[in-house]
This record gives structure tokens, C-alpha cells and sequence, in this order.
């Protein structure tokens, strides 16, 4: 099977009914990526797939091959975060972080579609991300935050 | 049965033998520099603890609190056995120790909770970071501090006045001659014990009290921060329970049909007394092999449901009544006399229960997200039968807690497993899990009696508490006969510890109460409450809310309400005023019943004092993640069950606050630079449920007196 991690290509054998979730973790130490739930309720597994926002816990990795695949390890360039990476520090958008690369990732996804997108549409798009502790309305904050500077042209828009 | 388990207690815990007997340990473990140790005052330790100094013993080396190490590099790493969850203490310490040193924050570095090289901790709850270890940690800082004085002022042979510290240097004034605090400690093996010494105090902060950044924030964008759950180790394998179909059954027998010899290699069934489990190299086969077995448990007779839990944790004689309070409850104008309940609720800590054990012959390493890493250690030197210095607990910077992770189920699972692999085990609990087979906020009956006069000063207040617990028990509000008490029952379900205690159920009853009294007195309930209130910590948060919210200035439209709530708890002072909407359900299908309509909470302001706020960004995280919490418990969050069953152990079964349901949310910081600090991530969840009852009291003229008020949606009752 052919992966594309993070713009790496991989060949690697693999059960093909295994969760994404569970191969990114102990085949790849990819472990920005969690468990939270197992059912895609959470958010905390999520990975971009060809750009989109997806559940790995629920997605097998046998429907990703040869697509491309991105995670929380993925977005920082040149020891350069990305808009969104930064924005969740300035905004002081976690407490326990368990659930900040599932939540960054789909506001990249999200400002991937729509550059700048209105409150109502941020809820939306984070709808199915669960943050325990909280922090919902830094991670709007931070996703706006972010959408402000990648219009000023930060690196990564 | 309290006696029991501090008995029990005592008997395992064996602090610092190995670093109290021979301080010389210190520079093995540390290496050379500078070592600070400071002891723990009786008072401190009595408080921490919750019994007194005197069942110790006197032949024990002296205990220590904290020890700081400055090492040859000038490098300092201040130690202690708190836990970091999410509640920024790793920031908050690193600038209380960071002030002491009049140095940058990224000068400090914390090494927290590791049984192996922290000082012992009881466990990090009951808000008491910032009032007993933050003051420790300030201790061993300035003790460190002047000690980097005292060896510049020798080393430059001048007067130690001279000398003073600042930007991470020591100076020295008249020469503007200064050093690094390597160049002081390289080549040093110096300990010194702290007896006393001057901490800065809040009018002098220049750290403390700034909105520092979390310490470790970008190792959590990027992804690197290794959870328990993110550990690997050489040759580690992946363990699982078998867990049983309900509370209480036994196991009859188990089979396999793992084949034999194992079709995959290191795939392994292990079995010891009821406990069955599989440790598999990778998750997939670690499914199979738990499929592969077949088991038959003897079920445990009928069991509690929620139909009948309050008459169950009601059971037993009614209290006695107190003559003094039946007298005032006889001449009071208005008599009130109402029962409230609240459900059993999960933590749902996103990062569920995980450990990684590993042994190395008789010596076990456990890494384990809880809240009480000495704790667990005593549990696996219990279950085990090993001596506690063979075991060394490791608590990375955990998926959050709320009180949730004081256990080491996972811990030892993953311990005994590895110990019949003869290899690393990681284990992690799957949600279902989680939601089974960790413990629960306590549910709880709540009655209260009271009367008051015809201009609405409270003269009686009787308040049972049975089973939730007797946090913050006592009403704040002044009243000339009152008496509370706290009844514990036998729970159906396991409970235990959660952010705020009973403080929220406590609360939540008084607080509406006190709301019926109130519209008996036919006074605005802010009015109500000062009249009846004369603690004026209390008093002025209450004002600060309500005029920050602009209580009394929204017109009365229909289906809208406000409503306060305000209350005191672990030296915290909180006040909450919320507006609520009850508006239609978003989805109406063709072919179903119309939905309830929901309750939509709208805008919250809290106003909250802890005395001498340390950093004011992280507060306001944690009022707002408290906030955000309470919805959850206030509105819909139950925990189903039925003869030893959760019936809704799932996210997509049980629901818990997403961004649909986040208000409008403001704060106000009483900042108060003359008291000492008090911890913060507790008590602001208290005022949020009460408040927004008593919105929804305003709104419909519906007085709701069980949590969660709307887990179905708002439904009229007559």
C-alpha cells in the first residue's frame, strides 16, 4: 500500500482494515493524532485528507492510500508555525491540549474552503470537535485570529 | 471507614527514604550545582494531608516540599509531585519560582510529578496548588536567590548588599560587575536546607500577576507533547481487559480460541483471578485476541436504575428534626420547603485512563495520566507486594482530569500484563471504558426547609444533603437558625472526586432556593440576596456581576429570563448571572413529533475573586472552561444506567458541551493584591446551574430543581 504522509511518500504492508488512526500512531509515531472516542464524535483524531478534515479513527487506511495525508506534524515548515499553530498560542486556545491538533487541523481545513469565515461558520465547521476544558471561544478567537493573517500573506496561506 | 483508609494509607506510603536518610543522594540524582530542600511546616503538611502531623511518627527523616537545583550550567529545575492537567500550574509555579529568582520565566524549569526524583505529594485536587505549593515553591526561590547572593558577595569579596539579582544574572550595583548563575554553581556541590526566607509578596510582584504564556504551549500545537497514550517503549506490546457485562459479576470460566502456539507472535492471554487480559503487538490483533475469548459471569442480583436512585440514596430514617429551627420555621411569615436532585455525570477527560508498564527484574516504571502519581504508586506496591522504592511513577502532562483520574486502574492493568509478557505494555482505555469503568460525580437529594419575614430576612434554614457530598454545605447567607448536614448513602454506581466536588449540587439547590424565597418576599433577588448577605468578599463579587451584566435593565420579553446565583468555595468568591432563551428545537423532521424546545443559554458574566490574581489570561481560561463545563451538568449530562449497566457510555449516547452551546461568555477579575492567592480552577463552575434555573425561572415561571434541568429539552410540567 502507498501513503502520503506529510508530502512523504511510504510503501508499507499493512492490514487494510486497520483505522488510520491506529496506523499513523505505532506504525508512524505520528501521534499528533488521538484516540478520543472511536466514533468519530470527538475530533481529536482528525486528519486532513487531500486538504478535508477527516476522522482517522473511523476511516480505514486502505481509502487514503495514495491520497494525501496530513497531521499535526505536518503543518510546521521550517521550524515555522503555521497561521493556525500560532494563533492557538496568542490566543491561549487550550488548557490540557489533548484536543488542540484534532481542533487545529480542522480550522486549517476549514480555512482552506473559506478564507474568512464569520463566527457562525467557525462553530459549524468545529462542531464535531469536543474540547473538555473549554476553551471554545479562544479557539474562535484563534481561528479568526489566524484567517486575519493569512490575509496579511503569513507563510502557509 | 474514613479511619480505614488513612490507616490504610499510612501503612504504604514510605516518602523519601532513599533522598531523607543521605542528602548526599541529592548530587547523584541531580548532579553537581546547587540543591535547595525545604521542609514541609507542620501546617502545611497537616493541611495537605487532611490529618494531623502526630500520626506520623517522629523517627522519619524530616519530609520535604520542594527542592530546586541549579545546576553547573546555571540551568534551574525547581521539583514537585503536582500534576499538570490543563490548569496551567507548570506555568503558574514556573513564575512563582521565576519572581523569587528575579529572573525571565523560561529561566525555570519544572520537573512535576515522578515518584522517582518529586517530592512526595498527596495528589493534586482540592485547588490547593496555588495556596500550599506555589507559597513552597516561592520559598526554595528566594532561599535560592540569596544564596546566589551570598556566594557572589564572597566570590567578589564585597558586601552582599551590593548584590542583588535581576534578568537572570547576580549584579553587583557599585562595580555593574555580573554573573551568570553558572558561573556560581559550576564546580559547586553545595546543599543547603531552607529554614526560612522572604517571598515577595503580592504589592511586589512584577511576574506574578502578568498573563505569562503556558510554559510548554508549542510542544501541544505540534503535535510533540507525548501523552501517556503517545509513549512507546523497546519491544512494547498493546494491552486490553476483558471487562465484565455488569457491576459485580464473577467470572465462571474463560476459553481462548487463540490458537496455540499463537498464530501471531507476542499475542498472549493472561488470566488471574477475575482479571482476564490480552497483550497483542499491534491494536488490531489485540481485538481479535480479546474476541477470540468466550467467558461466562455469574450476573449479581437486581440492580439500581435511575428510576429509583433518589429513593435509593434517600433510604434509611429521616434526620431528626432540630428543635430551634422547627420554632423559627413556626413564626417565619413564608415557610418554603422544596427537594432538589442531581445526576450521576462523567469527567469525560478526552485522553481516557492509559499507563505504559515496564519491568526491569523486581522493578517496576509505570507512566500513567493521574492526579495522584504517589497514590498509585501505594496501589501497585499493594497489588503487586513489592516494597514502594521499586516503583517509580511517572505522570506525563495529562489529557485533563477534573477530578476524574485520582485511581490507577489503567496503571495497574498495564503493570500486570506486562509482567506476564515479560515486556513493555501500553494500555488505554477505550471510551466505553471510560464511561463504565472509571467513577462518577456523585448524584445526590438535596431538601431544604426554610422560612423567612415579611420583608425577606431569612430566620430558618434546615439543608439535607444526602449522598452528593458536603462541599460547601454551609449557607454564606446570614440566617439566625440554620443547620446542614451531609447523609452518605450506599451509591449503585462507583463515585468519586469532580471539579468543584459538591459544591455545584450544593449550590445549585441554595442558590434556587434562595431565588422561591426571594419571589416570596417579592424581592428582586439581587436585592433579596444582599439583604441577607454580609460577607463582603461575597457581597462584592455579587455587585461586580450584576453590573457588569447590567442586572435589572433587559426588558421582560417573553421566553427570555436572567438569573443569578453566587457562592463561596475553597477561598474562591463567585458570582454568575446568565440569559437564557427558550427557543424552537433546530430539527423538526416530517415524519416525527415535534422536539421540546431547547434552552439556549446566551451570555454569562462571572465575576470571581481568589485573592491575588497570578496570572490573569490562564484565570479567565479556566472561569470560562468552568463555565463551559457547567452547561453540561446543568442542562443534559446524565449518566444512564440500569442493573449494573451504563446504558449511554458513548459520545454519540451521552452529550457533552460543543460549540453550539457556547454563550456569550464575560469575566470580571477581582483582583485582590492584599489576600493570598487561592486556587481558581474549581469553584467558578459552582454559580453557572443555579443561574440559569433561575433564568429559566424568570423565563417561563417554571422552578426546575433537578439536574440536569433540560436533557431532553425544556418540557413544561404543571
Amino acid at each position: 500500500m502507498e501513503l502520503v504522509l506529510n508530502q512523504k511518500h511510504y510503501r508499507i504492508v499493512l492490514d487494510p482494515n486497520r483505522m488510520l488512526l491506529w496506523v499513523l500512531r505505532d506504525e508512524f509515531s505520528l501521534t499528533g493524532a488521538k484516540y478520543g472516542c472511536g466514533e468519530g464524535q470527538c475530533g481529536a483524531c482528525t486528519v486532513l485528507i487531500d486538504g478535508a478534515p477527516v476522522r482517522s479513527c473511523i476511516t480505514r487506511v486502505s481509502s487514503v492510500a495514495g491520497k494525501q495525508i496530513t497531521t499535526i506534524e505536518g503543518l510546521e515548515q521550517n521550524g515555522r508555525l503555521h497561521p493556525v499553530q500560532q494563533a492557538f498560542l496568542d490566543a491561549d486556545a487550550l488548557q490540557c491540549g489533548y484536543c488542540t491538533p484534532g481542533m487545529i487541523l480542522a480550522s486549517v481545513g476549514l480555512l482552506q474552503k473559506t478564507s474568512q469565515p464569520g463566527e457562525p461558520e467557525i462553530r459549524r465547521a468545529l462542531q464535531g470537535n469536543v474540547c473538555r476544558c473549554g476553551t471554545y471561544p479562544r479557539i474562535i478567537a484563534a481561528v479568526q485570529l489566524a484567517a486575519q493573517q493569512m490575509a496579511a500573506g503569513a507563510p502557509h496561506a | 471507614m474514613l479511619d480505614i483508609e488513612l490507616e490504610r494509607y499510612e501503612l504504604f506510603e514510605q516518602p523519601f527514604y532513599q533522598f531523607g536518610t543521605d542528602r548526599r543522594d541529592f548530587l547523584k540524582l541531580l548532579g553537581g550545582g546547587l540543591v535547595l530542600l525545604l521542609a514541609v511546616d507542620g501546617s502545611a503538611r497537616a493541611q495537605e494531608s487532611g490529618r494531623a502531623p502526630a500520626m506520623r511518627g517522629d523517627a522519619r527523616p524530616p519530609e520535604l516540599a520542594a527542592w530546586l537545583h541549579i545546576a553547573e550550567d546555571g540551568a534551574v529545575t525547581v521539583y514537585t509531585g503536582k500534576t499538570e492537567v490543563g490548569q496551567n500550574i507548570r506555568t503558574s509555579l514556573a513564575q512563582a519560582v521565576a519572581e523569587e529568582l528575579r529572573s525571565p520565566i523560561e529561566t525555570v524549569r519544572l520537573v512535576m510529578a515522578d515518584t522517582g526524583l518529586t517530592p512526595y505529594d498527596m495528589g493534586t485536587f482540592g485547588s490547593r496548588t496555588t495556596p500550599t505549593m506555589a507559597p513552597q515553591m516561592k520559598k526554595v526561590g528566594a532561599a535560592a536567590r540569596e544564596a546566589l547572593i551570598d556566594l557572589a558577595a564572597e566570590k567578589w569579596k564585597v558586601d552582599r548588599a551590593s548584590v542583588s539579582l535581576s534578568d537572570g544574572r547576580v549584579k553587583n550595583a557599585a562595580t555593574g560587575a555580573s554573573l551568570g548563575f553558572g558561573d556560581l554553581t559550576r564546580g559547586l556541590e553545595l546543599i543547603k536546607t531552607v529554614d526560612a526566607a522572604t517571598v515577595t509578596p503580592p504589592k511586589d510582584w512584577t511576574l506574578e500577576g502578568t498573563s505569562a504564556p503556558k510554559v510548554n504551549a508549542r510542544s501541544l500545537v505540534t503535535g510533540a507533547h507525548r501523552f501517556t497514550s503517545d509513549l512507546d517503549r523497546p519491544g512494547m506490546l498493546h494491552g486490553r481487559v476483558l471487562r465484565p457485562p455488569a457491576f459485580g459479576a464473577k467470572l465462571v470460566w474463560v476459553d481462548s480460541k487463540v490458537p496455540e502456539p499463537p498464530e501471531i507472535p507476542d499475542t498472549m492471554i493472561i488470566r488471574d483471578g477475575d482479571f482476564v487480559g490480552a497483550v497483542a503487538p499491534d491494536e488490531i490483533s489485540l481485538g481479535k485476541a480479546i474476541r477470540s475469548l468466550q467467558a461466562r459471569w455469574t450476573a449479581k442480583e437486581q440492580q439500581p436504575s435511575n428510576a429509583d436512585l433518589f429513593a435509593v440514596l434517600k433510604r434509611g430514617d429521616a434526620p431528626p428534626s432540630n428543635p430551634e429551627i422547627e420554632q423559627a420555621l413556626q413564626s417565619a411569615d413564608h415557610k418554603l420547603d422544596a427537594a432538589y436532585t442531581v445526576a450521576y455525570i462523567a469527567h469525560v477527560p478526552l485522553e481516557p485512563r492509559a499507563a505504559v508498564a515496564e519491568w526491569n527484574a523486581d522493578k517496576l516504571t509505570v507512566w500513567t495520566g493521574t492526579q495522584r502519581p504517589f497514590g498509585v504508586r501505594s496501589e501497585l506496591a499493594e497489588a503487586f507486594n513489592i516494597p514502594e522504592a521499586s516503583i517509580r511513577v511517572i505522570v506525563p502532562d495529562t489529557g485533563s482530569a477534573y477530578g476524574g483520574k485520582h485511581t490507577g486502574e489503567a496503571a495497574m492493568e498495564a503493570a500486570r500484563l506486562a509482567k506476564a509478557a515479560n515486556k513493555p505494555v501500553k494500555l488505554i482505555w477505550s471510551r466505553e471504558e471510560e464511561f463504565t469503568w472509571a467513577y462518577f460525580r456523585p448524584a445526590g437529594v438535596i431538601d431544604i426547609r426554610s422560612g423567612i419575614t415579611r420583608d425577606g430576612l431569612i430566620t430558618a434554614w434546615e439543608f439535607h444533603n444526602y449522598n452528593s457530598g458536603p462541599s460547601a454545605i454551609e449557607t454564606p447567607y446570614d440566617v439566625a437558625r440554620h443547620s446542614a448536614q451531609f447523609h452518605p448513602s450506599d451509591s449503585p454506581l462507583r463515585q468519586g472526586s469532580y471539579r468543584g466536588l459538591a459544591a455545584t449540587a450544593n449550590h445549585f439547590a441554595r442558590e434556587s432556593h434562595m431565588d422561591d424565597l426571594a419571589a416570596l418576599a417579592a424581592l428582586d433577588p439581587l436585592e433579596f440576596r444582599l439583604k441577607n448577605l454580609k460577607n463582603d468578599r461575597l457581597r462584592a463579587v455579587l455587585q461586580a456581576a450584576a453590573e457588569k451584566f447590567g442586572w435589572g435593565k433587559s426588558k421582560n420579553e417573553p421566553n427570555r429570563g436572567s438569573g443569578l446565583a453566587c457562592g463561596v468555595e475553597k477561598g474562591g468568591y463567585v458570582a454568575t448571572c446568565a440569559e437564557i432563551a427558550i427557543v424552537p428545537s433546530d430539527f423538526v423532521g416530517p415524519e416525527v413529533a415535534p422536539a421540546p424546545p431547547q434552552v439556549k443559554i446566551e451570555r454569562v458574566v462571572t465575576a470571581f475573586e481568589c485573592g491575588a490574581v497570578v496570572n490573569p489570561e490562564h484565570l479567565k481560561n479556566q472561569i470560562e472552561g468552568s463555565v463551559m463545563m457547567a452547561i453540561g451538568g446543568a442542562l443534559f449530562e446524565s449518566v444512564e444506567f440500569a442493573n449494573g449497566r451504563i446504558l449511554n457510555p458513548r459520545l454519540s449516547k451521552y452529550r457533552v458541551p460543543r460549540f453550539s452551546d457556547l454563550p456569550v461568555i464575560e469575566t470580571v477579575l477581582v483582583d485582590r493584591k492584599d489576600l493570598p492567592s487561592a486556587g481558581a480552577g474549581e469553584t467558578p463552575i459552582v454559580g453557572l446551574a443555579p443561574a440559569v434555573g433561575n433564568a429559566i425561572f424568570q423565563a417561563t415561571g417554571m422552578r426546575l430543581r433537578s439536574l440536569p434541568m433540560a436533557p431532553r429539552g425544556f418540557v413544561k410540567r404543571s
